[in-house]
């Protein structure tokens, strides 16, 4: 196994997701297997090659700075959970 | 400071760049509108949308990287830097790591010694900024407000260059005048468009080995960095003196108390799990595009202060104020070009009875009610002795309040100087003459009563007789006795 059960439960809690205890162990395995693929490809010799930051062979398109979008909060907040005095309202959060 | 201790001090300087719409969406920047009414379906993080970058950020990046003579990389990547936080709807911040629009660069400060000191620029990148958070008056809940999310800025970190609070703010204080020069920031650190973060730690003086910094986080006045700094290095020193360790963390400054004190995030809170936006492809800024920008700079503030003292011989002190601000400089240069009166004398006025007035009624340079045409008028009555230096703060005072132009106010209140020789030498005789008991003192040798005389003749005529006259027609005339 190249990933630990710690190192999975790590990236987890970042992710925000709860893995039941007898998930874990094919969690484990089938991530594993992901970045040991992976690990395949650190091995290719890659001095001369430009690093990829993209698949797409091309370069950003720009937009001129203008403002093209009004006000939709109405309708957009009619997704939401709550909302008070055109506030989207969440648990309290603290820090 | 401590002469134990070594302070090491870099700044991450968030400037908002001062375009009309957001950095990957066509919503609006403008400040101070109705909560999520200019977040639109990109700044929300919807399912399906594409960012697209303001080729105005793009621009502005490269213009401050040339004032600081940076290098523009041809190449830079946008990543996604990922966490959780209730006003960052997509659950990851639009930023740049590994290859940033800017690269090196450097700034000269006045240092604590006094010498010039360079202070390098690692970096400066582009970002979107986040939603702004209210806990206040809502129960358990808190209140999200998107406007701001999507907003661009650049952040601009240096190298731990710095010495001490009073470094950092100097530094702090340059970039500011450079963003507000280039025109791609509007300054403002009450709505929070340029906001700073501090990276401080100590060391044993010597050591190379860099100590253990705490990042200082909430930083929205000159006036608070230097006391949130200054705090923390007490803090430092005392932790290390007592005998423990500084933990890496972020703090924050409490203003009301001045003091700092850790956020309550967690640890892993710092694992961002950077990787580049899918969403969006390399930017390339190629060599005519940044020749282009180099054409758009503008004189810049430390070569503006070499021009003003060489060109018009004025103080370097009043020089630095007059350069702080682009259009403070240009009403100087203005006043200057407009009236006889030294150049000298066109500072002096402009850094203070002039920004006095500005102060007091809480005005920029560019509501003055005052124009540059108006205050050389004034100045060209002082300079052919129309009327006194004293005399003309009243009649400055009096074309604040709207009475007219310089001429307009001698005359409608009759302040013409008393020039005329022969009436100066009247007002003398007769002030000598109700005054026997202080004569004789100073014949006796009182030099000093000198002021006394001059007082008086003044108080005779309102203040407006000659005062160089007046001081030699009453030293001739005590003399003669």
């Amino acid at each position: 196994m190249s990933l630990s059960k710690d190192q999975v439960q790590h990236i987890a809690t970042l992710a925000r997701l709860t893995i039941a205890e007898e998930e874990m162990d094919d969690v484990v395995g089938k991530l594993s297997r992901i970045v040991d693929f992976v690990d395949q490809l650190q091995a290719a010799p890659t001095e001369n090659v430009v690093p990829m930051a993209h698949p797409l062979n091309t370069c950003q398109r720009l937009r001129a700075d203008a403002v093209t979008e009004g006000n939709e909060r109405d309708r957009i907040q009619a997704n939401a959970s709550a909302v008070h005095d055109g506030l989207y309202l969440v648990p309290k959060v603290l820090d | 400071m401590n002469a134990a201790w070594e302070v090491v001090i870099g700044l991450e300087i968030h400037a908002q760049l001062a375009t009309s719409s957001k950095i990957f969406s066509g919503a609006s920047t403008a400040y101070g509108a109705d909560p999520n009414t200019q977040a639109c379906l990109v700044d929300l993080g919807y399912p399906g949308v594409l960012p697209v970058l303001n080729a105005e950020v793009v621009r502005m990046a490269c213009k401050f990287g040339l004032a600081v003579d940076a290098t523009i990389a041809p190449r830079s990547v946008f990543a996604r830097k990922n966490y959780f936080y209730p006003d960052l709807p997509k659950g990851y911040q639009i930023s740049q790591y590994e290859l940033p629009i800017v690269v090196g660069g450097e700034l000269v400060i006045a240092g604590d010694d006094g010498e010039e000191k360079c202070i390098r620029i690692t970096r400066a990148h582009l970002e979107e900024d986040a939603g702004k958070s209210i806990h206040e008056g809502l129960d358990q809940y808190s209140g999200i407000d998107l406007n701001r999310a999507g907003t661009p800025l650049l952040e601009i970190v240096s190298e731990p260059d710095l010495s001490s609070a009073k470094e950092a703010v100097a530094y702090m204080r340059k970039i500011h005048s450079i963003v507000r020069y280039l025109e791609i920031c509007d300054g403002n650190m009450q709505e929070g468009s340029f906001r700073c973060d501090a990276n401080v730690s100590i060391r044993p003086r010597g050591q190379t080995e860099l100590g253990t910094r705490a990042e200082l986080k909430n930083l929205n006045s000159f006036r608070f960095v230097e006391k949130a700094i200054n705090y923390e290095i007490e803090r430092q020193i005392d932790v290390i003196e007592d005998g423990g360790c500084v933990r890496q963390e972020t703090r924050l400054y409490d203003s009301d108390r001045n003091e700092t004190r850790p956020m309550r995030s967690k640890e892993e809170a710092n694992d961002y799990r950077y990787f580049p936006d899918p969403d969006l492809l390399p930017v390339e800024i190629d060599e005519a595009f940044i020749a282009a920008v180099r054409e758009t700079l503008p004189e810049l503030p430390g070569a503006k202060q070499e021009r003003f003292v060489a060109d018009y011989g004025i103080k370097r002190d009043d020089a630095i104020i007059l350069t702080a601000s682009r259009p403070l400089a240009d009403y100087f240069e203005a006043t200057a070009s407009a009236s006889a009166a030294s150049a000298q004398t066109v500072a002096h006025w402009v850094i203070g009875d002039l920004s006095a007035a500005l102060n007091r009624d809480g005005l920029d340079i560019a509501d003055s009610a005052l124009s540059a045409a108006q205050l050389a008028g004034l100045l060209d009555r002082i300079d052919d002795n129309t009327i006194s230096g004293k005399i003309a703060k009243e009649v400055f005072d009096a074309m604040w309040s709207g009475e007219g132009s310089a001429d307009d106010v001698i005359e409608a209140r009759g302040l013409r100087q008393i020039t005329d020789s022969s009436a100066i030498d009247s007002i003398v005789d007769a002030v000598i003459a109700a005054n026997p008991g202080q004569v004789a003192e100073y014949r006796a040798g009182k030099d000093k009563l000198i002021g006394f005389f001059v007082g008086q003749v003044m108080k005779e005529t309102a203040g407006k007789a000659n005062p160089g006259q007046v001081n030699e027609a009453l030293k001739r005339k005590l003399a003669e006795g």
